[in-house]
């Protein structure tokens, strides 16, 4: 059974645990799952260099320019590393939101987090593509072992269980990238999940755009903060296990209408409702939906 | 569930449940009918209904009819590409009842078959096959998965599981579904490997056997 106190006390590095345990549980050749995981970083960056490029509308119009107006602004801040995670992760979701391709990850509302992360602090550092594959490999460990104790969609439990679980397991991979060991990446893991618990799911029209494309923006950079602290020695309090079990928890007592309906949170504004109602009103025209926005 | 599965599918957006989820439920139709397809019938329930078509939920069930999977460029243009293929695809919202809200039930037409399959997409690209020609079945595609119809009688599942175990293949999860005693019986079969060409054909030439399909793996991992 992978949990992540078994992930915790495995043996350093702990993707190659990871590895060694699913291959033996699905029966999948080791050297087969690197080389598509390294395939996937592949997919991950060019859906990250498309979205930097592109201002393209999104389908319903609510967003698809973020990525780029981000990437081309002045670094106010002279905090480079943010502005670059930032805005791969929103890359990311706005070419998913274009129909664009893209690696769920692990689910393809959420699929910025982990490529913004991951890519954002590997290019920030100078580090090769080939460096990622372990840590991405260890993130879908975690995700997996999430997965055992919680459902990891929004419908099912809210935007914790999604975004939560792609900055956990963001967490993680950025903290093995950084050469932390398997404790601080699980405890990287842990302390981004306590950081989510209670997020709602409310997509405006039930479309993966608002809140989701930010979302993903803020939740990558979070990810990073996790891995910081976690490298820092800062542990979680509570064991990591038992926050996935606080996260199911709080999923089953949220209500319905914050579990991805688009009948609560920002999706019941009247902002919100006035899209829903656009959109809705457009379902007989067939193919995509052009719903310029004020 | 793989690792595979968790960073994946390679999908075109915008939604793992919506789309690549929907294409994948396309696909099992694609494959359980067996030759191209020429006109279709898509039921979408509820919330498949009501954001499908700015999700892409349509053209991602057609591009699966098509035979394309969740990351294929042309998934965009799949209602284009039925037509230069000569598939007729026709939507209908319905109400199929207490089942998940992202679900789709397919009526395919070929030249010579046709096929029904209602199957739900659950999140994060995953489905669950849940009726097939009419008769409840419970299969993800996650493996390779072999599908029968044949009129009921003693020792069928006996018959059919001896020989999938002497082309050397393990049974992972079984369903079997029939009308009445006696009448028309559905198999699935979910495997660790595909069967061989030679084991198909042996289950193919049994007398009481209507219909014998294999669906290779539809998941990553």
């Amino acid at each position: 059974m992978t949990t992540l106190e078994a992930l915790m006390n495995a043996p350093a590095p702990a993707s190659a645990w990871v590895l060694a345990q699913d291959c033996a549980e699905t029966g999948l050749n080791p050297d087969d799952v690197r080389a598509e995981m390294a395939r996937r970083i592949g997919e991950m960056r060019a859906s990250v260099e498309r979205g930097l490029r592109s201002d393209a509308r999104s389908i319903t119009g609510m967003v698809g320019w973020n990525a780029k107006g981000l990437w081309d602004a002045p670094d106010v801040l002279g905090a480079p590393l943010l502005r670059r995670v930032q805005a791969y992760a929103m890359a990311v979701n706005e070419e998913n939101a274009r129909m664009g391709r893209i690696v769920a990850a692990p689910t393809a509302g959420s699929a910025g987090t982990i490529p913004g992360a991951l890519l954002g602090v590997a290019d920030h550092l100078g580090l090769p593509d080939e460096r990622l594959v372990d840590p991405l490999i260890l993130a879908a460990g975690v995700g997996k072992a999430i997965s055992k104790r919680m459902f990891i969609s929004g419908a099912a439990g809210g935007c914790q269980a999604e975004i939560g679980s792609s900055a956990a397991m963001a967490a993680a991979a950025v903290t093995e990238l950084l050469g932390g060991s398997p404790r601080a990446c699980v405890h990287a893991a842990s302390l981004a999940l306590m950081n989510t618990i209670g997020l709602v799911c409310d997509p405006v029209g039930g479309y993966v755009e608002v809140p989701c494309v930010s979302r993903n923006a803020f939740f990558a950079v979070h990810a990073v903060s996790a891995a910081q602290l976690a490298l820092a020695q800062l542990e979680s309090f509570i064991p990591p296990d038992e926050v996935v079990g606080a996260m199911a928890s709080v999923g089953r007592l949220m209500p319905a209408e914050l579990r991805e309906t688009a009948e609560g949170g920002l999706a019941q504004t009247p902002t919100g409702l006035a899209v829903t109602a656009r959109m809705e009103g457009r379902e007989e025209t067939g193919g995509m939906i052009e719903l310029p926005m004020a | 569930m793989s690792l595979l599965d968790m960073i994946g599918p390679v999908m075109i957006g915008p939604s793992s449940s919506h789309t690549a989820g929907a294409c994948r439920l396309g696909l099992v139709a694609h494959h359980l009918l067996g030759e191209a397809p020429r006109r279709a019938v898509i039921g979408l329930h509820a919330s498949f209904a009501k954001t499908g078509r700015g999700h892409g939920t349509h053209l991602a069930l057609v591009a699966g009819l098509l035979g394309y999977g969740p990351d294929d460029p042309r998934l965009p243009r799949a209602f284009e590409e039925a037509e230069a293929a000569g598939l007729s695809v026709e939507f209908r919202d319905v109400d199929l009842g207490d089942v998940h809200p992202n679900t789709a039930h397919i009526e395919l037409h070929g030249a010579e078959h046709s096929v029904t399959v209602q199957g739900s997409s659950t999140g994060g690209g995953v489905i669950r096959v849940t009726e097939v020609q009419g008769l409840g079945v419970n299969f993800s595609g996650s493996s390779p998965t072999l599908l029968l119809r044949y009129a009921d009688a003693v020792g069928m599942i006996a018959r059919v599981a001896s020989t999938v175990a002497a082309d050397g293949v393990n049974i992972a999860a079984l369903t079997c579904t029939r009308e009445a005693r006696g009448g028309r019986a559905l198999l699935a079969i979910e495997l660790d490997q595909a069967l061989s060409p030679e084991a198909l054909a042996f289950l193919n030439r049994w007398p009481d056997m209507n219909w014998v399909r294999p669906l290779p793996k539809l998941m990553d991992g």
